[in-house]
């Protein structure tokens, strides 16, 4: 269980990007986050990735506390940020080097083939496309074994048709695995598709405007109806994070909003 | 315009060959002021129209050359030069490696130590020379720090570059996975470092030649920039220009050989020197 307890991060400058934000999630839970632009959610996950440190409240994984990067934790950035001085295998086996290598390459060789990728641990990252570049840095966060993944909207760049090949080769991972995984996109379908449950941020100061959860039997259909009326309730939610806020009080015009305010 | 060109191309270049003629073109080209210079002087000398006393056609060059290399004289004043360029890099790279390193990587060593270099870099190090007698004499000591001067700033100046401008999201990855300081330089900063590392290395070497001249001219008794000195002092143009062949030949050859013995380290670079399209 990932808890996020009263989070709050004030900046230097005296910028409030997140205001007493409290998520749980447990073990093998896929958790959504959309919102406007600049309402903290790429703050959040480096709070919670270990890389900055919350001005005030606790992230505990397990009971533990979370205050700096932490092997449970592995996160996977908006580019795939190889090293481009190592091959797919060695980035890959970056976080691992500690290990012998007669498993670290066990290891490797195994997370290749689940992405996709085997025969490719020699070429330079290069030599590859984006979205085998974002596979490689989903492969390095996950062959540490984290129980939680972060991802700041990791398929934002890409295509499409990679992406959901990627979501595809994601969800594989999360039912061998079980993690809990924390996603961050602008993407609503994505959210749909991926989560059990949407948390729609709200800016200035950043905050939760609500929790939607998805009980759509997987896989999804993005073809359905039902997906396409989840998709709406989270656009509705969107709508009212944006036009509902003390710093804009103007009041929620939608029919919508008002149904999920 | 472009066809003109291309007809052009075609005229110029010899049926049949295709690619080779292209590139073959521009070097041929590039060739034919020094080639018929050379010509120019060997057989305005051959038939007497001038003397070649102060400017020696190349054959003359070459059999001077031929017998510095067959008495074995070249070997020494080469090894001469060559052992004092390669005690002033040593030292002048290390001691560029270390600040420059420190100095990007600890502000408090920057703030201490760079403006003082930065100001030591406005002296043209040339003008060291009087200093340099006076403290370490006029044998090997003064030249080699002379030189060891020269090759420092390039270095220290690459290398503080190189440190600052690590990509802060490279940096993020180590810490992700716990790296500790020491892991951090090994792992992410010598490795994102090296590609101006070695550029720089390079300028310091060449910088490393220019000043040996400059060291061995203010007064050796070996060397190849002795020879400029007693090619003036005897009249003999050949001797200098020998000399000045000799020196253009082991920058060369030191430069290349430091340029391969870097390559197999920067392979995976996504430039224009790793690009296949050239
Ligand atoms: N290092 C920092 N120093 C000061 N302010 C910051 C810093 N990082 C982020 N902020 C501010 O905090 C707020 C939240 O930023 P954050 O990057 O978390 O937004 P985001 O929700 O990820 O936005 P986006 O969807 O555009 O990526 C923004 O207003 C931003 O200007
Ligand atoms: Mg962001």
């Amino acid at each position: 269980m990932l808890s996020i307890d009263q989070v709050s991060r004030i900046f230097p400058g005296g910028q409030e990007a997140l205001r007493t934000i409290a998520l749980s999630i447990p073990q093998g839970e896929i958790v959504a986050m959309v919102g406007g632009s600049g309402c903290g959610k790429t703050t959040l996950l480096r709070l919670v990735a270990g890389l900055d440190a919350p001005s005030s409240g606790r992230i505990e994984l397990d009971g533990a506390d979370l205050r700096e990067p932490s092997p449970d934790v592995g996160i996977i950035f908006q580019e795939p940020r190889l090293l481009p001085w190592l091959s797919v295998a060695d980035n890959i086996g970056f976080g691992i080097a500690h290990l012998g290598k007669a498993e670290r390459e066990e290891r490797i060789a195994s997370v290749l083939l689940r992405i996709g990728l085997a025969g490719y641990e020699k070429r330079w990252p290069r030599e590859l496309s984006g979205g085998q570049a974002q596979r490689v840095a989903i492969a390095r966060a996950l062959v540490t074994k984290p129980k939680v993944l972060l991802l700041d909207e990791p398929f934002s760049a890409l295509d499409a048709f990679t992406r959901a090949s990627l979501h595809e080769h994601l969800l594989a991972l999360w039912e061998t695995e079980r993690l809990s995984v924390l996603i961050v996109t602008h993407d609503v379908d994505e959210a749909v598709t991926l989560a059990d449950r949407i948390v729609v941020m709200q800016p200035k100061p950043g905050r939760i405007f609500t929790e939607i959860p998805v009980q759509l039997p997987r896989p999804r259909d993005k073809r359905s109806d039902a997906f396409h009326a989840m998709s709406r309730q989270v656009l509705d939610a969107l709508d009212g994070s944006l036009s509902d806020g003390p710093s804009n009080a103007k009041a929620a015009s939608t029919e919508a909003t008002a149904f999920w305010w | 315009m472009s066809d003109i060109a291309l007809e052009k191309a075609e005229t110029t270049s010899a049926p049949g060959t295709t690619r080779r003629g292209f590139s073959f073109g521009p070097l041929a080209l590039g060739l034919l002021l020094p080639l018929s210079l050379a010509v120019i002087l060997e057989i305005g000398v051959a038939k007497g129209f001038f003397q070649g006393r102060l400017a020696p056609p190349p054959s003359k060059i070459a059999v001077t050359l031929g017998e510095l290399i067959s008495t074995g004289e070249w070997f020494r004043h080469a090894y001469a030069t060559g052992w004092r360029v390669a005690l002033g890099f040593a030292f002048g790279a290390s001691a560029g490696i270390l600040f420059g390193t420190l100095s990007g990587a600890v502000p408090f060593v920057r703030r201490l130590i760079d403006p003082t270099v930065q100001a030591l870099r406005a002296v043209p190090s040339i003008a060291w020379v009087p200093l340099f007698i006076l403290w370490f004499g006029i044998f090997e000591t003064s030249k080699i720090t002379l030189i060891a001067v020269g090759v420092f700033f390039p270095v220290y100046l690459g290398v503080l570059g190189a440190v600052l401008s690590i990509d802060r999201k490279v940096i993020e990855v180590g810490r992700v996975f716990r790296l500790s300081k020491l892991e951090l330089g090994r792992r992410i900063m010598l490795p994102a470092t090296l590609p101006a590392l070695v550029t720089s290395l390079r300028a310091g070497l060449g910088l490393g030649w220019m000043f040996v001249v400059a060291a061995e001219i203010m007064g050796a008794s070996e060397g190849l920039g002795f020879l400029l000195v007693d090619g003036q002092q005897v009249g003999r143009p050949d001797l200098i220009v020998s000399a000045i062949i000799s020196f253009a030949f082991l920058g060369f050859l030191t430069d290349a050989l430091l340029a391969r013995a870097t390559a197999p380290f920067l392979r995976w670079r996504d430039d224009l020197s790793t690009s296949e399209r050239g």
